[in-house]
């Protein structure tokens, strides 16, 4: 017989040992439930895609919402939401007709109006959504589920608009949310994606989780990259955001999570070593390095001095230097990204000696009088920090004074906004990189040439402007190979900005992660764990 | 003694207005913008331009700080500019983590470190004296960051013994799970701790060991151990809490490379994140919590020193 002592001691463990090492219910729980354990690009800090343009936010929005149209793996834009479409013989009416089954995330049907509110939203932020909506007459539902835009005059981008892959996407929200101050978040979070926000989980700075929207009906088409079936083949996708790079590999190296999106180069030796690991690059179009002049200061205010800078960058020096390992980077002289269907070499020479003589003798004969050129730094973003001394000392080398500023990014993106002279808190050039789907074709606002409505630098060129206008309305291949070409020839004959070559980020991921889609965009449908 | 504590809480209002004031001038008056942040890398001036006036920024800093002011007063410390989230839940969701790294930290440093100083000082000069200041001398000069990756690389990595990283409620996932997580982060952050307590205490002792009432508690009979506990250690204990409570404070506070190192999501990395994106209304809640937990523990400092030393009233 048991003493009370012992008893006591029994009871008290059968109730402490299960408390001590958690609940039994919910491990039992987690093993039924499939789980994508990701470590994001970055911390989502906040989830409306409409109102910023940051990529996770954009990832974000791709898992809840749903597009009108999406880009598949070849960028042309195909039905993702609609289901049947029509234009008339003067291209000046467009039909489009929903297809059956799409449900917000709160159970009502989405409608024609609620896509158009969405629209009209998007329309407000987006470079792209601005052209379109410049040229649209009426935006109508004829009943629930067809949408009618009429134009004012035929636009060869319709359908590319509404389908843009990348920021800002026109994702399509429930009438009251899309009726929100564009210039301010949205407060609900409803889509009609293949997953839903579980915003009782969401840890700013930490955790997201999403789960599988159990109504959403997929298209029957295969999955191309935005485009086709988005299938959810898990039941949780769930994001930890690590603030450190080396803690996040060691947790993928010891299974604590499943797939790291945006792993640092330097990191890659020790994961492609890893047997349980996979390292591929899923980005086929990559990373565009940029150097951007001001184009309203001296010395950058004069094209032979901003062509002769140009002449002196040479494409290697930068990748080799901030990338590193050559399997990461390739050159690229097109504006485009290479291997895409506008990428070609017009008027790119310029860039491809990198001839330090020749750019100094360029430099002596366009005039520059020794003005110091602000080079802003930010040392919290590596590749961009060394970009920066690279240039600083090119333009050392053929005889520029420069001030390289070092700051933080944060400090970099208010500055670089300011069009004073340098006295004032101005700047004269920064670095930083665009996707590749963001810069594949000439409506990119990084290849503006109207200094009002214009990116950061702001450079003036009235043909620039014409050729890309014209763009805008081409309606055949043809045509828009051209236009792009007469674009890109503007641009280096402006010499509007430095083009440092093309770089590819990989992803890391277990052996058991099925299903990646190659994109340039990061999407969690089609994945599986095993 | 309840109209001491009654004037320091007094005192502490016009220091929390001064902080309040101040940080608010410093952040605004600071280089950044968190609306070009949060228009992103492919924004335009005039998006900007745009966003600054949803947010009230282009309101005159007066008004602002006014706005501000009127909403501390009623509790609300504001709403982060970027997750649209109370200031208030975002510090609870955080609160957590960082409290109980701060406790298993404090109660196995003062578990280590003045048993430790204690014996240091009782043996000056012999090899367990100066093990310990070489442990100390080493655990001041070790980065933080270098032992940690060495621990989560040998205890995680090779022996797989414990997660990388993360944090689980003791509350929500059970006692096990908890300690699992907070074992290594509270090793590696004890270990500077240790060091400077260690030092504390056997400096504290060491003097006191030479009084001439440590001298009468042996002259009397008593033993070691005794004169040690009773006499010395206790006449010592001002110093040392003094340390123990700054230690607290600072690690409240200043904890962001082991949570960053470990991936616990806690309230200094919630520091680091919004200054880095500029979130101001999340920099000035926290800064002002912070400023209230050192006063609070400030204030329990003085009121334990009438425990350890009577001589001390209020």
């Amino acid at each position: 017989m048991l003493s009370w002592t012992k008893r006591r001691f029994l009871t008290a463990a059968a109730v402490a040992i299960p408390l001590a090492l958690g609940s039994f219910g919910t491990i039992g729980q987690a093993a039924a439930e499939k789980v994508l354990r990701v470590i994001p690009h970055a911390d989502l800090k906040n989830l409306d895609p409409i109102w910023t343009t940051a990529y996770i936010s954009r990832n974000h929005g791709y898992l809840i919402y749903d597009t009108l149209f999406a880009m598949d793996e070849n960028f042309k834009p195909q039905p993702q939401m609609v289901d049947s479409w029509t234009t008339s013989d003067d291209g000046l009416t467009w039909t489009f007709k929903l297809r059956d089954g799409l449900k917000w995330h709160d159970g009502p049907d989405v409608t024609a109006e609620d896509c158009i509110a969405s629209l009209q939203r998007w329309g407000k932020r987006d470079g792209m959504g601005q052209a379109l909506f410049g040229v649209v007459d009426s935006l109508t539902a004829s009943d629930a589920k067809t949408i009618v835009m009429k134009l004012k005059q035929p636009y060869g981008l319709v359908l590319e608009s509404i389908g843009k892959i990348s920021s800002n996407v026109p994702f399509m929200m429930p009438k009251r949310m899309a009726e929100t101050d564009p210039f301010k978040q949205v407060e609900e979070h409803i889509g009609s994606g293949p997953f839903m926000f579980s915003k009782k989980d969401w840890v700013p700075g930490s955790k997201v989780v999403y789960l599988k929207n159990p109504t959403y009906v997929p298209r029957s088409e295969p999955t191309s990259a935005a485009a086709g079936g988005k299938i959810a083949k898990v039941d949780r996708v769930e994001w930890t955001y690590f603030p450190d790079q080396t803690t996040a590999m060691n947790a993928l190296i010891s299974g604590e999570v499943d797939y790291f999106e945006a792993p640092a180069n330097d990191l890659m030796p020790i994961l492609s070593a890893n047997a349980d690991i996979t390292v591929e690059i899923n980005d086929p179009l990559g990373n565009i390095g940029f150097a951007r002049f001001n184009h309203l200061l001296p010395p950058f205010d004069n094209a032979k001095v901003r062509r002769a800078a140009l002449m002196a960058m040479k494409q290697e020096d930068y990748l080799a230097g901030a990338v590193g390992d050559k399997q990461f980077w390739k050159t690229c002289y097109s504006v485009f990204p290479c291997d895409t269907p506008l990428d070609n070499n017009v008027g790119s020479d310029i860039m491809k000696t990198g001839d330090i003589d020749k750019a100094k003798a360029a430099l002596g004969d366009s005039g520059y009088d020794g003005t110091p050129v602000v080079i802003m730094q930010p040392t919290d973003v590596p590749i961009l920090s060394a970009f920066s001394l690279i240039t600083a000392e090119k333009l050392r080398k053929i005889g520029m004074k420069v001030d390289v500023q070092a700051m933080d990014w944060s400090t970099l993106t208010s500055r670089r906004a300011k069009r004073d002279p340098v006295a004032d808190g101005g700047w004269n050039m920064f670095h930083t990189w665009w996707i590749g789907a963001d810069v594949i074709d000439p409506m990119a606002i990084a290849f503006s040439g109207n200094p009002a409505k214009g990116w950061f630098g702001w450079p003036t060129d009235a043909e620039l402007e014409k050729a890309r206008t014209a763009f805008a309305v081409a309606t055949t291949v043809e045509e828009k190979k051209v236009l792009g070409k007469k674009v890109q020839e503007r641009l280096w004959a402006i010499g509007a900005s430095g083009h440092l070559g093309q770089f590819f980020t990989p992803v890391a991921y277990r052996k058991n992660v099925k299903g990646l889609i190659k994109s340039p965009v990061q999407f969690f449908w089609n994945m599986s764990v095993d | 003694m309840f109209s001491y504590v009654i004037k320091r809480i007094l005192a502490t209002i016009p220091v929390i207005v001064i902080v309040a004031a101040f940080v608010f001038l410093m952040l605004r008056l600071s280089p950044g913008d968190p609306a070009s942040v949060i228009a992103g890398d492919y924004a335009t001036a005039e998006d900007i331009v745009r966003i600054r006036e949803a947010l009230g920024l282009n309101e005159p800093i007066l008004v602002q700080f006014t706005k501000w002011v009127g909403s501390l007063m009623q509790g609300d410390l504001g709403i982060s500019i970027f997750t649209n989230l109370p200031v208030t839940t975002l510090i609870g969701q955080r609160i957590e983590p960082t409290l109980m790294l701060t406790l298993t930290t404090i109660i196995f440093t003062v578990l280590v470190a003045v048993p430790l100083g204690t014996l240091a000082a009782w043996k000056a000069g012999s090899w367990i004296d100066r093990g310990v200041m070489l442990f100390s001398v080493a655990g001041f000069s070790v980065p933080v960051f270098v032992l940690g990756y060495i621990l989560i690389y040998v205890v995680a990595i090779k022996l797989q013994w414990l997660p990388v990283q993360g944090y689980r409620s003791m509350f929500e996932h059970g006692l096990w799970p908890f300690l699992r997580h907070i074992i290594m982060p509270t090793l590696t952050l004890s270990v500077i701790f240790i060091a400077l307590i260690a030092r504390m205490t056997r400096a504290s002792v060491m003097e006191v060991l030479q009084e001439d009432y440590v001298r009468t508690a042996r002259a009397k009979g008593q033993s070691e151990v005794k004169v040690l506990l009773r006499h010395a250690l206790r006449n010592a204990a001002v110093p040392i809490v003094t340390v123990i409570g700054i230690g607290i404070a600072l690690l409240i506070g200043g904890v962001v490379v082991t949570e960053s190192v470990y991936n616990i999501p806690g309230l200094g990395r919630l520091v680091l994140d919004a200054v880095l994106a500029r979130d101001y209304p999340i920099i000035q809640g926290l800064i002002l919590f912070f400023s209230f937990i050192y006063i609070l523990i400030n204030l329990i400092i003085d009121l334990s020193y009438t425990l350890f030393d009577p001589r001390i009233r209020y």
